[in-house]
């Protein structure tokens, strides 16, 4: 046994685990978190996709021990604390995103994960950034609309922010600046998305 | 599935590591990314008694540029080196091939170092350095050596690091706005090529067309005398014994090997 330390949804944790045992594993059962599946449990299906230091990762290859001094998110962590579903979250609901609901939360997180490398994707760059992860019920088409749905919701979101943030400076020169310095951002985070 | 037991060693820096090496033996394996090792621990393909995890290296993360060549730390993700903007500019070629392995979620965990020391026939990024004519750097009790992309691979699965040696980085040439190809046959998104091709620069690599990426020989051969492009693709399988599978024969796969290697020789950009 040895002592790992990392944090997970936001939470500071401290267990006495087995090296072997895998992040999964260590999420459903130690934690209780039960959004993260497994599925597959060979790196194909992505049903335990979760998030560790913002990027997408497969929960069944990787040992909870390399987690140690990282942040791991879940499905259970997206939502704000009032209950409010992350963006991601509603537009699976309202596209219809799911049927039986089993590759949801890996497909949510492998969404938010895509979405943060890459804030307004083009539809063949969400199907190509959900390839690791599969869906036997929906054919895809629904998941695809949801997570651009999503985009468009953060993007306007973002937007609005940037336009509150403008109206709130004195100097229109200062709010011209600073809306370019806000695209200039986001062309270099559509580069760094593959 | 779950491992085998084993007992488990972070790292702290390259020279710990080695350390550990000989110290432990053989009894341990060196972890990296894992995404090739812990699969093949939960099926018990392998158990080691022992992992050495080189997760926390930073020192073994990253780019950079020295004079003529691009040094691309072992432990670099593939994420990391397919987003890189120096890769993509002066290297384009295996920031290409770092695109191309598995998924998101696998390139955000897979390093280059841990895909050329497992050393898959069928993988993109030992492909991509026999094209590119790189090398890797091995760091031993022995002091610090090179090795040859074409004298790296030595068998399925095999490479010519010496057990108690760390592969540490990885070089290959900088040529921005040199042109390649790069054709991956696959029937599933996120599968190992069926049959890979790589060409730059008057060479053209082979992924799964025998135990080890393969140079096309006669392909480059002829190119080098002035023959066209559809002529010299079609000796891309010669002298190959690629082996059979549930996805392919012998000669479906010589015939994927002339075909890929000519709209790669086509497409180069």
């Amino acid at each position: 046994m040895m002592r790992v330390e990392f944090t997970v949804n936001g939470q500071q944790r401290s267990d006495d685990i087995e090296p072997r045992l895998l992040l999964v594993h260590y999420l459903r059962e130690t934690c209780g978190l039960r959004a993260a599946n497994v599925g597959c449990d060979t790196t194909s299906c992505g049903a335990c996709t979760v998030l560790f230091n913002g990027s997408s990762v497969k929960s069944c290859t990787m040992l909870t021990v390399q987690a140690a001094g990282g942040e791991v998110t879940t499905a259970e962590g997206l939502a704000a604390p009032d209950g409010e579903l992350h963006p991601v979250q509603r537009a699976f609901r309202q596209e219809h995103a799911l049927q039986c609901g089993f590759c949801t939360p890996g497909m949510v997180m492998a969404t938010v994960g895509l979405l943060a490398e890459n804030p307004e994707p083009t539809e063949q760059q969400v199907r190509e950034g959900l390839e690791g992860n599969l869906c036997r019920c929906t054919g895809y088409h629904n998941i695809v609309r949801a997570v651009l749905a999503a985009a468009s919701e953060q993007a306007s979101a973002a937007a609005g922010e940037q336009a509150s943030a403008a109206a709130g400076e004195q100097a229109s020169a200062a709010a011209g600046e600073q809306a370019s310095v806000a695209s200039a951002a986001s062309a270099a985070g559509g580069r760094a998305g593959r | 599935m779950i491992p085998a037991q084993f007992d488990y060693v972070a790292a702290e820096s390259a020279a710990h590591a080695l350390d550990l090496m000989a110290s432990l033996g053989d009894e341990a394996k060196l972890l990296a990314g894992g995404h090739s090792l812990l699969p093949m621990m939960k099926l018990r393909l392998v158990s080691p008694t022992v992992l050495i995890d080189l997760g926390q290296l930073s020192e073994l993360a990253g780019l950079s540029a020295d004079g003529d060549e691009l040094v691309i730390g072992a432990m670099t993700r593939h994420a990391d080196l397919a987003a890189s903007e120096l890769a993509r500019s002066d290297a384009p070629l295996l920031a290409h091939a770092a695109a191309q392995v598995g998924d998101p979620q696998i390139r955000h965990r897979g390093t280059i170092g841990g895909s050329l020391a497992h050393a898959d026939p069928a993988a993109d990024l030992p492909m991509a350095l026999i094209a590119l004519g790189g090398s890797v750097q091995a760091q031993g009790p022995r002091g610090t050596r090179r090795i040859a992309a074409d004298d790296f691979f030595t068998g399925f699965f095999e490479t010519s690091l010496a057990p108690d040696e760390l592969l540490t980085a990885v070089r290959v040439p900088r040529r921005p706005g040199a042109a390649w190809g790069y054709q991956k046959f696959v029937r599933r998104a996120n599968d190992w090529a069926i049959v890979g091709v790589a060409a730059a620069d008057g060479r053209i690599a082979l992924a799964n067309m025998g135990p080890v990426p393969l140079r096309a020989s006669a392909a480059e051969q002829a190119l080098a005398d002035g023959a066209s492009v559809t002529d010299a693709a079609e000796l891309a399988a010669d002298g190959t014994e690629p082996g059979e599978d549930i996805h392919a024969d012998g000669e479906f796969r010589r015939h994927l090997a002339r075909v890929l290697t000519r709209r790669a020789l086509e497409h180069r950009t």
